[in-house]
């Protein structure tokens, strides 16, 4: 039962770890391409690495830590703007397969060898050459807290500093979302997830909502990125297409197009997977499924839980089946039939 | 990743000394593998040749803290070795033993300093470049050799062109499937590289590991791979495809179903890289250019099968229900057509030809893991787009330009960017001509 509690532990550290909240902000980014717009983005990790890589190299360079995030996030502003061009006028597939490509673009030429010398190659940047200028910032000070089980440091690498300010980012995002969605800009992007054509007719120019949408979504996937290795490295290969996949399952999980959903998502991502570990490691025997198959066996756990939430609560935990706009944004190239009003009763002809 | 890479470096060369004692003993997996934990470190590397191919048989010497280890690179080109100190490794590589026409790189440092540590992997690169690419080479051209630029000659343009055919043609098989399966369905399958991976893991567990005769276990992994598809349509996407299911949603579905996929087979297999046929390569030269035997079988049959499932298209009165489907199924369905039939011969093909790809490719790149045709599945979808969505022959055109484009990349760059290349022309397409070479306007929508 002791290691019952250590599981039980372990699930609630992760729950408010930076990685947890990293995922968090990726999620909220995707869900302002996919929940509110309707843009298939596969390339998530891609905007998470450009951000990482921007803001890591920024600060090697020299560059103060809020101009290296500022420009992380044009960066990542500038990837969505090259990736939006030539997709958002197509149909939605085409966006999926540049957006997923483009994101292993960039993996490829972070781990490149010819650029060993800038981005640290296959062995990427270690987190000391980058985090001074962010613990700098700490008004926690040195030492340790314990709060109930857990014990951080207050600053160091990873720490209840980066805790703080990546749940605030979190915080401040939720709110800016559910602002933002309230907005007549947001009602257009939902719109656009609707009838695009219903809104072109109405003068919009969806292409420019689209474009927006995506960069926005982009750069805030950049800060998901920046918090995901502020406690680590960036490591190309930690953010490949798994993340993607990783950030979609926590967004479909909590619920798109809802404001808490990506937060919730993510965090019963990671406690999903750390609870099946932790229970395979306890009580299946190491014959039948060892440590490490007990994680991959998590893993598969995750993409049949995928499979299962899209098929059977497409809204996720927090969505509503009953509103109709969920019913819909999933639906890009063949909406199912609708049912139709019956048709007016025949008027009788005027004399 | 980086822990299973060098699980293979160590598994091959305990293969090499169990086979040279017993053959029985050959099939019996090794158990000392470097993984890095709290006791353990790893140094690790691949060396590649010049042109791409793996340097095999390379010796390099390890020390780390007075202890010397002597290595050599396996099949893949890869070393490895665990380490149980903290500290700066030395790596020494013993030039003399570089396959002939490499030589290394002269901005390498030689020996490497590795600062390796517990519980984590640390390697280093040591860059070969063809000796007639830096120049060094005195050697006579031969006659008409008046292309040879300072860095890619005849000779090597010719060798990567072969690859790319080969890759070409297999990226082919592999890529007809996914196209059909849009064409009919409109799904964009994320899934299909795991069809691929499947291929070569079966074949890898029934040639290797059960010792069937190669063409025997390629035939039956084609079979289990085609019912594969087939209960695959029939136990979840016809009945999705019934509820109604948008063609979005579906294609997350794909995306789960790759997921649980490829960890369940490293749930199985493991993440090593695993070699389908026991045997070393023979080659044979035909000109300038060395292929494998393997690789000049495996191109035939591919030629073969995809004449075969081009005259099936055109010929016959189910290709051409099929590419019916593929154009209108309201209208196809409207004019006699069993949709689902044809939609489930569809997934049936479609997964027994990727299965295949996935043996061939076993056979040719030395080795499939789990992630194989995840890696695949990106060139997949360009060559797709590029010939035009849903269009099979569009399909063939585009694996073909794919392949080559890929395997010529390696001829200036270095072989991180090939597959970033293929993507980047995928992209520039879509800018340019968005339905892809068959494709026609309507399509994109």
């Amino acid at each position: 039962m002791n290691e019952f509690l250590t599981t039980l532990t372990a699930i609630a550290a992760s729950a408010f770890s930076p990685s947890t909240a990293a995922l968090a902000i990726a999620a909220i980014g995707l869900n302002i391409h996919f929940g509110y717009t309707g843009l298939l983005n596969m390339g998530q990790a891609g905007f998470m690495l450009v951000g990482a890589y921007a803001f890591a190299i920024s600060i090697v360079a020299g560059i103060p830590l809020f101009p290296a995030v500022l420009i992380a996030l044009v960066a990542a502003a500038v990837f969505a703007l090259i990736l939006g061009v030539p997709t958002l006028k197509l149909r939605g597939d085409y966006l999926a397969i540049v957006t997923i490509s483009a994101a292993e673009i960039v993996r490829m030429i972070g781990r490149s060898s010819l650029l060993t010398d800038i981005t640290g190659g296959s062995n990427g940047l270690t987190g000391q050459s980058y985090r001074g200028p962010f613990t700098d910032l700490s008004f926690l000070g040195d030492g340790q807290t314990t709060l109930g089980p857990f014990t951080y440091d207050n600053t160091g690498s990873n720490g209840w500093w980066i805790r703080l300010v990546a749940w605030s980012i979190v915080g401040i995002l939720c709110l800016f979302v559910f602002l933002l969605m309230r907005s007549p800009w947001g009602r257009v992007l939902r719109g656009i997830r609707e009838d695009e054509d219903a809104i072109r007719s109405l003068g919009k120019n969806v292409y420019s909502y689209k474009m927006q949408a995506l960069i926005l979504g982009g750069t805030i996937g950049a800060l998901g990125g920046i918090i995901y290795v502020l406690p680590a490295s960036v490591q190309a290969d930690s953010m490949g297409r798994s993340m993607t996949f990783f950030v979609w399952t926590a967004l479909l999980l909590g619920g798109a197009a809802t404001v808490f959903g990506p937060v919730l998502g993510s965090i019963i991502f990671f406690a999903l997977r750390l609870f099946v570990q932790g229970i395979a490691g306890q009580f299946v025997p190491d014959s039948i499924m060892n440590g490490q198959q007990a994680e991959q066996f998590s893993w598969i756990l995750i993409g049949v839980v995928l499979m299962l939430v899209v098929i059977f609560r497409p809204q996720g935990v927090l969505g509503n089946k009953k509103e109709p706009e969920l019913q819909c944004q999933l639906t890009s190239d063949s909406p199912p039939p609708r049912p139709r009003p019956p048709p007016p009763p025949p008027r009788a002809s005027p004399p | 990743m980086l822990a299973g890479l060098l699980l293979i470096g160590v598994a091959s060369l305990g293969l090499m000394g169990l086979g040279a004692t017993s053959a029985s003993a050959a099939t019996a997996t090794p158990t000392t593998a470097c993984v890095a934990n709290a006791t353990t470190g790893c140094i690790q590397g691949t060396i590649k040749q010049g042109n791409g191919d793996p340097a095999v048989g390379v010796k390099l010497t390890v020390t780390t803290g007075g202890t010397t280890e002597n290595l050599v690179t396996d099949a893949a080109g890869k070393w490895g070795v665990a380490i149980t100190v903290t500290g700066p490794s030395t790596v020494t590589l013993d030039t003399t033993s570089l396959p002939s026409g490499n030589t290394l790189d002269p901005s390498i440092a030689n020996p490497a300093t590795v600062n390796g540590g517990l519980g984590r992997n640390a390697g280093t690169i040591f860059k070969l470049v063809s000796a007639d690419s830096t120049g060094l080479s005195t050697a006579a051209p031969s006659p008409g050799d008046s292309t040879t630029t300072g860095s890619v000659t005849w000779e090597r343009f010719l060798q990567q062109a072969a690859s790319g055919i080969r890759l070409g043609l297999l990226l082919a098989l592999a890529s007809v499937g996914l196209s059909l399966i849009y064409g009919t369905t409109g799904l964009s399958n994320f899934a299909h590289g795991e069809q691929v991976t499947l291929g070569g893991l079966l074949a890898f567990v029934l040639a290797n590991q059960l010792g069937l005769n190669l063409f025997l276990a390629a035939f039956l992994t084609v079979v289990v791979c085609a019912a594969t598809g087939y209960f695959q349509d029939a136990l979840i996407w016809k009945p999705l495809r019934k509820r109604g299911l948008p063609n979005t949603q579906l294609m997350i579905v794909t995306i789960g179903l790759s997921i649980a996929l490829q960890y369940a087979f490293q749930f199985f297999i493991g993440a090593k890289t695993v070699r389908i046929d026991k045997a070393n390569p023979v080659t044979v030269e035909i000109g300038p250019i060395t292929l494998s035997v393997q690789s000049l079988w495996a191109m035939g049959i591919a030629v073969a099968v995809i004449i075969l499932v081009g005259l099936f298209l055109l010929r016959s009165r189910i290709g051409r229900a099929t590419r019916a489907v593929s154009d209108n199924p309201s209208l196809a369905a409207a004019s006699g057509i069993d949709v689902d039939a044809i939609i489930r011969l569809v997934w049936t093909a479609s997964a027994g030809l990727a299965g295949l790809a996935g043996v061939m490719l076993g056979l040719v790149l030395n080795g499939v893991n789990w992630q194989t045709g995840l890696q695949l599945l990106l060139l997949m979808f360009a060559a797709v787009t590029l010939g035009g969505l849903g269009t099979a022959f569009g399909a063939l055109a585009g694996a073909m330009i794919i392949g080559m484009v890929v395997e010529l990349t390696n001829l200036v760059l270095p072989g991180d960017f090939k597959y970033a290349t293929a993507l980047l022309i995928l992209i520039l397409v879509l800018l340019v001509r968005p339905q892809g070479i068959f494709g026609r306007r309507e399509r994109i929508g």
